[in-house]
C-alpha cells in the first residue's frame, strides 16, 4: 500500500512536471521525458511486473491527455518496463553506468516506437531529421536530468524496501 | 520473510492480457471514436487542478521576473508605441471611412454581416503534450463551461486548432500546427481553395507550416497573401485567420500550387487561447 502510494505520487510529481514546468524549460523546443526515468528505474530496480505496471500506468495518462487513441502509449510503456525488469540481476545500486544505459535506451527505443507508427506509417519519411533533431536532443537531455532523478528514485526505493523488510520481520 | 499465500502468475501471461487489453482498447477508441469516458472525469478531477497551482506558481514567478526585466524597456517602447499609436490611428480613420461606406454598400445589396460575432470562452494553457513530437495542448475549460468537442479555438485574430477531447474541467486541443493536423484554407482575396497541413519538420526548422494543393490563376496568390479558413470545412468556421503565405511554388503537375504559410499565432508563447462555442452547422447535424 505504501509504495502503490508512493509510486502514485512519484509518477505524477513527473507527469505534472513533463506538462508544465520542462515544456518552459524546453531547450530548442525539446523537453526531456520523465516518466520513461520513473518506468526505466522501477523496472531494473524491482523486476519486470512491477516496472510493467508503473509503465502501463504511466503510458494510461499520457494516453487520456495527450494521446490521440487510449493503449498505445500505454502498451508502449508497459513493454518498456518489462523488458528494463530483465536486467534486475544485473543492477547494483551504487553502479549508475547500468541505469544510465538502460535509461538512454528506453528513451531511444521508444522515441523510435513513436516514430515508426506515428509518423513513418504517414508518410515521413525524413528519419535522419527526426533522429538528430527530436530523438537525439530528447536523448541527451533526458539523460542529464536521469542523472537528478535517479537518485531520487533510488533513495525512496531503499527507503521503502528497508520499510518493508522491517515490517516483514515483524511477522516471522 | 513474506511468505505467498497463493502463488501469482506468471509475469508474462500478464504482459499478454495487458498487451491485448491495450490493443483491444486501442481498436475501440479508433474506430468507435471515443476516448477514456470515465477515465477522463478520473483524471480531470485529480491531474487538472494540480496542473493548474503549478501554472499559477509559474506564471506568477514569470511575471515577477519580467517586471524587473521589462522595466528598462518599457521607457523606450513607450516612445515607439506612441508613435504607432498615432500611425495606426491616422489608419483606423481611413478604414472606418471605409467601413461606413461597406456598411452602405451592404445595406443595399441586403446582405447579412458575413462574419457574425461568435460567442467566445477565454481559456488558459494548462499543460503541454508530454512529448517533443506532437503539438497537443491542455486548457482549463471542459464540459462544465459547455466546451464540446470540434469547437474552434482561437489566440487573438488567428486560429490555434480544434478541440478533440473533454473531460470535465479541461479539454484537449489540436493545433495547426501538429503534424497529425489538416485544415481546410482559403486564399482570402481568390477563394481559392487549399489544404493546410502541419508539419513538425517545417515547423522546427522554419516555424512555417505547409499548405497544399491550392488551385489558382497564374500568380493570383503571391507571398503575404493571408490564408483563412475555408467555407467547404465541415468542423472549422469560415474566415479565420491562419496564417500568411510565405512561400508558393507551382507542383510538378502544373496544376495546383503548394508552398509554406507563416502561422498568424505564437505557438511558442501560447497562454490564453479563445474558444468559440458555435460549431459549424453541418447538414448531418
Amino acid at each position: 500500500m505504501r509504495r502503490k502510494l508512493a509510486v502514485f505520487l512519484i509518477i505524477t510529481v513527473c507527469f505534472l512536471l513533463q506538462s508544465t514546468l520542462f515544456q518552459s524549460l524546453s531547450f530548442a523546443s525539446i523537453s526531456p521525458n520523465l516518466l520513461i526515468v520513473v518506468t526505466s528505474s522501477f523496472g531494473f530496480m524491482r523486476g519486470r511486473k512491477e516496472g510493467m505496471w508503473i509503465g502501463f500506468f504511466s503510458g494510461l495518462l499520457l494516453d487520456i491527455f495527450f494521446g490521440s487513441v487510449i493503449g498505445f502509449y500505454a502498451l508502449i510503456y508497459a513493454y518498456i518496463g518489462y523488458v528494463n525488469g530483465f536486467f534486475r540481476k544485473r543492477f547494483f545500486p551504487d553502479d549508475i553506468k547500468l541505469p544510465l544505459i538502460l535509461i538512454a535506451a528506453s528513451d531511444l527505443s521508444y522515441n523510435i516506437l513513436v516514430y515508426l507508427f506515428l509518423f513513418f506509417l504517414r508518410k515521413r519519411f525524413e528519419i535522419g531529421y527526426y533522429f538528430l533533431n527530436i530523438m537525439l536532443p530528447e536523448l541527451v537531455y533526458t539523460i542529464l536530468v536521469t542523472i537528478a532523478l535517479y537518485f531520487i528514485i533510488l533513495k525512496i526505493n531503499n527507503k521503502l524496501e528497508e520499510t518493508e523488510k522491517r515490517r516483514a520481520s515483524k511477522f516471522v | 520473510m513474506k511468505r505467498r499465500t497463493r502463488r501469482s502468475i506468471p509475469t508474462k501471461y500478464t504482459l499478454l492480457a495487458v498487451t491485448v487489453l491495450c490493443v483491444l482498447v486501442m481498436f475501440v477508441s479508433f474506430t468507435m471514436n471515443i476516448s477514456g469516458g470515465p477515465l477522463n472525469t478520473v483524471a480531470g478531477y485529480i491531474f487538472v487542478p494540480m496542473q493548474n497551482g503549478i501554472n499559477k506558481v509559474g506564471s506568477w514567478i514569470v511575471s515577477r521576473a519580467d517586471d524587473l526585466a521589462s522595466l528598462r524597456n518599457v521607457q523606450q517602447k513607450n516612445k515607439e508605441l506612441q508613435a504607432k499609436v498615432d500611425k495606426l490611428t491616422q489608419e483606423l480613420n481611413t478604414i472606418k471611412l471605409e467601413q461606413y461606406e461597406l456598411d452602405n454598400l451592404r445595406e443595399l445589396m441586403e446582405l447579412d454581416q458575413k462574419y457574425p460575432s461568435y460567442e467566445k470562452v477565454a481559456a488558459r494553457v494548462i499543460g503541454n503534450d508530454g512529448g517533443n513530437w506532437f503539438s497537443t495542448f491542455l486548457i482549463d475549460k471542459g464540459e462544465k463551461d459547455g466546451i464540446e468537442k470540434d469547437m474552434n479555438v482561437i489566440a487573438g485574430s488567428g486560429l490555434v486548432g480544434i478541440v478533440i477531447d473533454t473531460g470535465p474541467n479541461y479539454a484537449k486541443v489540436r493545433s495547426i500546427i501538429d503534424d497529425a493536423s489538416n485544415v481546410s484554407g482559403m486564399a482570402l482575396s481568390t477563394a481559392d481553395r487549399c489544404i493546410i497541413t502541419g508539419n513538425l519538420v517545417s515547423m522546427n526548422k522554419e516555424r512555417v507550416i505547409g499548405f497544399s494543393d491550392l488551385k489558382c490563376d497564374d500568380n493570383a496568390v503571391v507571398t503575404g497573401e493571408q490564408i483563412v479558413t475555408s467555407h467547404i470545412s465541415d468542423k472549422y468556421l469560415e474566415g479565420i485567420l491562419i496564417g500568411y503565405v510565405n512561400t508558393i511554388e507551382r507542383n510538378s503537375n502544373n496544376l495546383t500550387y503548394s508552398g509554406t504559410i507563416i502561422p498568424a499565432v505564437d505557438f511558442q508563447h501560447l497562454q490564453e487561447v479563445l474558444v468559440i462555442k458555435d460549431k459549424k452547422k453541418t447538414p448531418s447535424d
